[in-house]
């Protein structure tokens, strides 16, 4: 029983550990002048990403993606974390709100 | 100008046209516009407030703090919303038949005027501090005379807040008793907009990991981007690309809250269906009923 229960335990660990390890990519995204550096940023489809967006301007930036579903305010000089997908493959289309007419960029995500 | 009045007028349309539903649902009942208009201030305040500490909130719990504190946000507002559908289907028909002198006499009209208010301020708070960040951007980055910014900002309230006032006169214009049922159902939808939002932002912040991925995209049919995917977005919740949990947030809400109309329906004795409520006016009050008058 003991031994079942450690078992159990370890297991549910371990698929924890794996979980966040394969399912967790992390991509940076940088604003400035206005502009996302990269502008077409590649991720893995079907997975789920941490996108770490810098702010290196002054001014405030709102990260905006009706494609990908997702609003997030980027105050000056910081970095700000968005998590998206897990996704299909194709591209999806983000903005920075304030700036619509220089900061825009895609998400193409791979199989 | 233009381009700034435009991001503001999308971020005071929200606002404005939940204020128009909302300050018609309640205009029956006195000092109403008080209350709607005590939200508003408060919610500009409160937008001010945390506009200025935006740095402070996106660094604040591990950088889930914006997600955090609009999620809150939401989930207030969709209680309160829930609390006023569920009081005004125990009050919604006083208020039609005997109008001012019951809404003076209904002891919770006033818990029902501040959950109203309260409502008004949260999504003033919500959008109004998104345009305070934007303006306090723009004039900081030189990009703009600070004439033509003030212009661009007064022409996009005006124009936003223009739209929330022409429904609201078009939805008073509705017979008392139908403007009842009328606004519950929208402000349903919009309470249900609002926790799919909800969803979105915990999502976003991976403090739900589970159903994020989106079940279903319609943006070929009717884009977000397009002016009525935007305005049936802000309306009734529409998204293009909802996650699973942004739909089970969504329905979960509609569920609970006509579950709660509907109890509170049977308890005050006022029959739901339409035929009853087609020979009201001329129905003596229960004696449950009476006890609230």
């Amino acid at each position: 029983m003991n031994l079942l229960l450690k078992t159990l335990i370890a297991a549910v660990l371990a698929f924890s550990a794996s979980m966040t390890l394969a399912d967790e990519f992390e991509r940076s995204l940088v604003i400035e002048n206005h502009r996302f550096d990269p502008v077409e940023l590649r991720v893995p489809a079907g997975k789920k990403i941490k996108l770490m967006v810098e702010n290196k301007d002054t001014t405030p930036e709102e990260f905006e993606s009706h494609d990908l579903n997702r609003e997030k305010v980027v105050p000056p000089k910081s970095r700000v974390s968005i998590f998206i997908g897990p996704l299909k493959a194709g591209r999806y289309a983000f903005m920075g709100e304030f700036h619509a007419d220089l900061a825009n960029g895609t998400v193409i995500a791979e199989d | 100008m233009i381009a700034a009045a435009i991001i503001v007028f999308r971020e005071v349309l929200e606002a404005a046209l939940l204020i128009g539903i909302m300050a018609a649902a309640v205009s029956s009942m006195p000092r109403a516009r008080v209350w709607i208009t005590a939200g508003v201030v408060g919610g500009v305040i409160g937008s001010v407030v945390v506009a200025g500490l935006a740095d402070l909130i996106a660094q604040a719990v591990d950088g889930a703090g914006q997600e955090l504190l609009n999620a809150t946000v939401l989930g207030l507002a969709v209680l309160m919303l829930g609390w006023h559908n569920i009081w005004m289907s125990r009050h919604g028909r006083q208020l039609s038949q005997q109008a001012q002198q019951v809404a003076q006499s209904v002891s919770s009209g006033h818990a029902e005027l501040s959950a109203v208010a309260l409502v008004v301020c949260l999504t003033v708070l919500r959008e109004g501090s998104e345009t305070a960040l934007f303006l306090y951007g723009i004039s900081t980055g030189n990009q703009l005379a600070l004439h033509e910014l003030i212009a661009g900002a007064v022409l996009g309230l005006g124009s936003g807040a223009a739209a929330g006032v022409i429904l609201y006169f078009g939805l008073v214009r509705i017979p008392v008793g139908q403007l009842f049922r009328i606004t519950s159902a929208l402000l349903l939808l919009v309470a249900a907009g609002m926790a799919a939002q909800m969803a979105r932002l915990l999502a976003q912040a991976n403090l739900i990991e589970i159903g994020t991925q989106s079940v279903w995209d319609t943006s070929w049919l009717l884009s977000m981007d397009s002016r009525t995917g935007n305005l049936l977005h802000m309306l009734v919740g529409y998204e293009a690309r909802p996650s699973a949990m942004q739909v089970a947030f969504y329905f979960t809400t509609i569920g609970l809250i006509l579950c709660g109309m509907r109890i509170t329906q049977r308890m005050s004795g006022a029959s739901p269906s339409r035929r009853s409520s087609a020979s009201g006016p001329a129905r003596v009050p229960r004696p449950s009923q009476a006890h609230i008058l």
